[in-house]
């Protein structure tokens, strides 16, 4: 029983890891409607450019106010370039664009900071502890207060705000947002940056844990599957749907992966999440379209 | 001037019906069609072939799958290249397995087997829209991919996971030669492409496409929703088989699904955003583009940069430019270059007085 809580608990910590990447993508498409394949990407470029700032003997508070400048510089370019000329196309035309995004923003980033893998220590020891007779990873708990108080901010600021009120107005209706005064670009550049900066927390704690490099942008694949189950416009969403993925995933993985060969962990989160989304075509708290003719 | 239809009169139903109304079209088409079966085999030479023509014109059939399914039917997929695999490795069974039966119709057979396995990834379509019908699909993405690593019946238990092809054989002639292969390839991508013309003119075409730019509306008038959604992933699937048997048998030469991966898949989606969503013509021009793209990427700056930087330097940056490329054309015209052609076309028709 207790090997049994320990698998669900490691699922449910590494969940929360895929959360952390899932809610970059939700704070953008809440407010565009654009699914941002460069999430990923954004947060490997977040990590190496972190890794090289602290290599080159920069403090690390300082570095980490750097990396948070290199996202808002980002955020503004990407809105400048990619979005701004795109608005009104069809949403899959803006998807295209933002995986042409990760593939500039992968050469970029390696063309920048050089392309070997750097290890990234942030402190914290990776050392398991017993609680009672279960083994934890202090890591996995220290990314899950991080993540709980990501989340927690990002409530705050999405309901007590007044930059929280007008991304949601933004999400809700564009063209009303606009018809009241809501400027829809700083609306844009803000949400990328807030992207960013979440693209850091993921990019760090990912970094920490397997080393930043190359495939860490292919997390975004760890996401997906938290994404469509929560549901793509809902923050609580990612964190359950996370959590869901992430314990479903180790269960499956040890329990059944050694009655079929193994390695099922690639595909079992997709159908997970597709079997909710049968049940609901939205996901579990994603919002429900009212389609009419 | 020399593009005008002036003067040419549809004297019947069937001249009315005709693919191309105009003759301009027609001829050109045919001199299109006559410098690809006749004009290139005999000026190229087998690196071209190899490198460059067996997999554009290959690309191309699986870039037309997937714009019957994404570009006509408006059911967004990620898991192109898995269907591709399906087709792959059921032709290589249906080949080495049944040896008596000739290579067209295993890759038939095997274009059926895709097509089945496409209906049944494709029955959550008909409750799940957009994108996360577009996540859905990585489900048949990822777990076909662990099928054809895991389970040892598919590639025949070879521990390396790549399996050499058989040569194809065509009335005793064996098919290995750069040229016969080409010839092999071409005269399969042209048939399935005239049969996929003829396919969204008619009533499948026109169900599909009522589909995808409104569903209630479809269904409201009465098009089956069942069975339009689940026709779309079936033909989609059977030519993304064909053209993954093909891939395996006239490109690679051998059968293994790292081939056939998500950068693969997504490869594909980006010729058809490319080259135009819903048109034939864009899924060839598309598939040229992202082939040839990195290609000359790679020609242009070893010939340009090749001592001066690392072999390093040169990947990445040509990752940046290959980025950068699609983003601008995705801005310059968001419809695709199709509609670059279509717009010129226009054009012509008016010169030299537009007024």
């Amino acid at each position: 029983m207790s090997f049994f809580m320990e698998v669900l608990i490691a699922g449910l910590l590494a969940g929360v890891m895929y959360s952390l990447v899932a809610l970059g993508f939700v704070l953008i498409f809440k407010a565009s409607g654009v699914l941002n394949y460069a999430q990923g990407t954004m947060a490997l470029f977040a990590a190496l450019s972190f890794v090289s700032f602290v290599e080159m003997g920069i403090n690390f508070w300082v570095a980490l106010l750097l990396t948070a400048i290199i996202m808002v510089i980002l955020a503004f370019v990407v809105e400048r370039v990619v979005l701004r000329p795109l608005v009104n196309q069809p949403l899959i035309t803006l998807f295209m664009a933002t995986i042409g995004l990760s593939f500039f923003l992968e050469g970029f980033a390696q063309a920048l900071w050089g392309s070997q893998v750097h290890r990234l220590e942030l402190g914290i020891s990776d050392d398991p502890i017993f609680i009672g007779d279960i083994m934890v990873s202090q890591f996995d708990i220290f990314a899950g207060v991080t993540a709980a108080a990501m989340v927690a901010g990002l409530a705050f600021f999405f309901s007590k705000t007044k930059m929280g009120r007008a991304l949601r107005a933004v999400a809700d209706d564009h063209q009303a947002a606009l018809s009241i005064g809501i400027p829809l670009r700083h609306i844009w550049v803000l949400v990328w940056v807030v992207a960013g900066f979440v693209a850091i927390v993921a990019g760090l704690l990912w970094g920490s844990r397997l080393g930043v490099q190359f495939a860490l942008s292919l997390i975004i694949l760890k996401a997906f599957p938290v994404l469509i189950l929560g549901g793509f416009e809902s923050i609580p969403g990612a964190i359950v749907g996370g959590l869901i993925i992430g314990s479903s995933e180790k269960l499956a993985e040890v329990y059944l992966g050694p009655y079929v060969g193994g390695g099922i962990e690639n595909f079992f989160p997709y159908m997970l999440a597709l079997a909710f989304l049968l049940i609901r075509p939205y996901g579990l708290f994603g919002e429900v379209h009212i389609e009419r003719v | 001037m020399f593009y005008r239809e002036t003067g040419q009169f549809k004297t019947s139903y069937a001249a009315d019906d005709a693919i191309f109304p105009i003759r301009q079209d027609f001829l050109g088409f045919g001199i299109i069609m006559l410098i690809a079966f006749v004009g290139i085999p005999l000026v190229s030479n087998e690196y071209y072939f190899v490198a460059i023509l067996v997999p554009f014109l290959i690309s191309g059939l699986a870039a037309l799958g997937l714009n019957i399914l994404t570009g006509y039917a408006g059911q967004l997929s990620l898991g192109a290249a898995a269907f591709m695999s399906v087709g792959a490795f059921s032709a290589w069974n249906f080949i080495t397995r049944l040896p008596e039966i000739p290579f067209v119709i295993s890759f038939i057979l095997s274009g059926l087997a895709a097509a089945a396995v496409g209906v049944f990834f494709g029955i959550p379509s008909l409750r799940i829209k957009g994108f996360y019908l577009a996540v859905a699909t990585l489900a048949a993405q990822f777990f076909i991919e662990w099928i054809f690593t895991h389970v040892g019946w598919f590639y025949n238990y070879d521990p390396s996971g790549s399996i050499s092809t058989p040569p194809l054989t065509l009335f005793g002639f064996e098919l290995t030669s750069p040229i016969s292969r080409y010839y092999t390839t071409l005269t399969i991508v042209s048939v399935l492409a005239l049969l996929a013309k003829n396919m969204m003119r008619c009533s499948i075409g026109r169900d599909f496409m009522a589909v995808r730019d409104m569903d209630i509306a479809a269904e409201v008038i009465g098009i089956p929703m069942l069975k339009t959604k689940l026709l779309a992933f079936a033909i989609s699937s059977f030519y993304l088989g064909i053209a993954g048997a093909l891939w395996a048998f006239t490109y690679l030469g051998n059968v293994e699904p790292a081939a056939f991966d998500i950068s693969m898949s997504l490869r594909i989606l980006f010729m058809i955003i490319v080259g135009g969503v819903g048109t034939i013509l864009g899924s060839f021009i598309g598939a040229a583009f992202i082939l040839l793209l990195p290609i000359f990427l790679n020609i242009s700056a070893h010939a340009l940069l090749g001592d001066l930087v690392s072999q390093q330097f040169l990947v990445v940056a040509e990752l940046m430019v290959f980025g950068g490329l699609i983003i601008f054309f995705l801005i310059i015209e968001p419809q695709g270059m199709a509609r670059l052609w279509q717009i010129v076309k226009e054009k012509i028709r008016m010169w030299p007085f537009p007024y």
